[in-house]
């Protein structure tokens, strides 16, 4: 039984894009498109979740991904409370499970969850009482499936609904990216014609090819040639420690996006970072600010999909008997 | 709409084309009537956008048309969950002091007109709204009235009543045996 979704192939929670339906992927974009007029009514927000409360449990840092997501809840009307249980109960020992039956005590409806630990959204969804829903806003290095959805999205907007005729290149640290991981999964479901990772051999798992179906290069001269969308990863700076790579000039000098880069992709290729940037590491400032760059859009929109995702997976009261 | 059993369902044999005459005509009167001039139009989806169309070329009005789609201020989330398929809400001017003509296809018990209300004042503050039906067919469960309605039908319990299009529109009567 698929965890994220009910009998009727609704969404249920919303864990990792694999193991989701084309059609649940189309509909949550469609949902989203609705929501980002949301945005432009003189009311900034809509009556839909009402009385729910939604819990932001964020045992991982993060500013962007948690702002967004309070904003979405709180245009869909809810309720929201934000934890950061690093700060908090697991510093006094508490367990997970310990933690999240005391927020159940509080009458929450959705746990919105962020955790180091790869599979924690999956743990804390099997063991949440049938009405209450649980998002993944990124666990380890194994998914972040709404920021996926919202760079489909942002993909989309721009290249129309076809993705069969988009060539996509994920450029970067492949290897610890929740981010690419998901993005992988979310373009292949949506039958992308071809998708591309373009990384050193230290940054990228070994069967890459085989397990994801994705084309690999180790040059961007090679990988970006005629490409429609260039997703740059941000490159975590521990990585420059742990050997996998020399500095962060010599990275630069060899992987970063830079307009002479981008001149090889197609001449109206879009540039996206999941954020934050490192500018000067990762992607040039002239290409981040430049024309091709979408990666303020990535977070206008990651609003409106989000509010989609809560607004889909939020249990009625109706369904499946739940109190 | 369920054509299992098609003895069950039967056209309505009033002219849409005619009734959207009429509705036009009261329109006109009660827009006079109450020094409105330049009303901006908005129809509900699916059936009243279809209906909002047509009054639209009568009525010759030069605002584009808007369109409200009322799943995100419905009031039986909690009982039923989101809509699968929602449409994008279309108001493309600014509503502030104009006057409004909501139109709907079928009123029943009101609760879509209290959220397409709902919706419209947090687009902007109108001078006015007017609600135009293309049916009335009671069971009002809310203070609501149209103040243009094209037809009134008695339906008996467990009927219902159903607009198709977008073209030809036809008026649809299923349920209970006839």
């Amino acid at each position: 039984m698929n965890l994220q979704l009910d009998d009727q192939g609704r969404l249920r929670h919303f864990l990792d894009i694999a193991g989701l339906p084309r059609d649940v992927l189309i509909n949550i974009m469609d949902t989203a498109e609705k929501f980002s007029g949301v945005t432009e009514q003189a009311v900034k927000k809509v009556p839909l979740l009402r009385g729910k409360t939604i819990v932001n449990v964020f045992f991982e840092n993060s500013t962007r991904t948690r702002t967004t997501f309070e904003l979405a809840a709180k245009r869909l009307s809810a309720d929201v409370l934000n934890l950061n249980i690093s700060t908090s109960s697991a510093s006094k020992g508490e367990t997970l499970l310990d933690t999240l039956a005391n927020l159940q005590a509080m009458h929450s409806d959705m746990f919105v969850v962020r955790h180091e630990d790869s599979g924690t959204a999956e743990f804390i969804a099997r063991h949440v009482p049938p009405h209450v829903a649980v998002i993944n806003a990124g666990d380890g290095r194994h998914a972040h499936p709404t920021q996926a959805m919202l760079d489909m999205f942002t993909i989309r907007r721009h290249k129309g609904s076809d993705f069969g005729r988009l060539r996509v290149a994920i450029v970067g640290d492949i290897m610890h990216s929740r981010v690419a991981r998901s993005q992988i999964h979310a373009l292949n479901t949506l039958l992308t014609g071809e998708v591309r990772v373009i990384a050193p051999r230290t940054l990228l798992p070994g069967n890459v090819r085989e397990a994801l179906g994705v084309h690999v290069f180790h040059r961007p001269e090679e990988g970006l040639r005629d490409v429609d969308v260039i997703i740059m990863l941000r490159l975590q700076k521990e990585r420059m420690s742990g050997a996998l790579l020399p500095s962060e000039h010599e990275y630069f000098q060899y992987w970063g996006l830079t307009q002479e880069r981008l001149a090889l992709a197609a001449p109206d290729a879009i540039v996206m970072h999941p954020g934050p940037i490192n500018r000067g590491v990762e992607i040039d400032s002239v290409v981040a600010d430049g024309d091709q760059s979408v990666i303020l859009e990535q977070v206008t929109h990651g609003i409106a999909v989000r509010m989609a995702v809560m607004a889909m997976s939020m249990r009625s009261s109706g369904t499946e008997g739940a109190a | 709409m369920s054509d299992d059993n098609p003895a069950q369902t039967h056209q309505i044999g009033a002219d849409v084309g005619l009734v959207l005459d009429s509705m036009t005509t009261a329109l006109r009167g009660l827009c006079a009537q109450r020094h409105i001039q330049a009303p901006i139009l908005i129809g509900i989806h699916t059936g009243g956008v279809w209906v909002a169309e047509r009054l639209h070329a009568r009525l010759g009005i030069e605002d584009p048309l808007g369109s409200l789609d009322i799943s995100f201020y419905r009031d039986d989330f909690t009982r039923a969950g989101m809509h699968p398929q929602v449409h994008p809400s279309n108001i493309p001017v600014s509503l502030d002091n104009r006057h409004l003509i909501l139109v709907d296809d079928v009123l029943f018990t009101g609760r879509t007109i209290r959220a397409a209300m709902n919706e419209l004042f947090d687009h902007g503050r109108p001078a006015s709204v007017t609600l135009a039906v293309l049916v009335d067919r009671g069971g009002r469960e809310l203070p609501i009235q149209a103040d243009v309605v094209g037809l009134r039908i008695a339906l008996d319990a467990g009927e219902q009543i159903k607009l198709t299009g977008p073209a030809p529109l036809q008026l649809l009567r299923q349920g209970a045996a006839p």
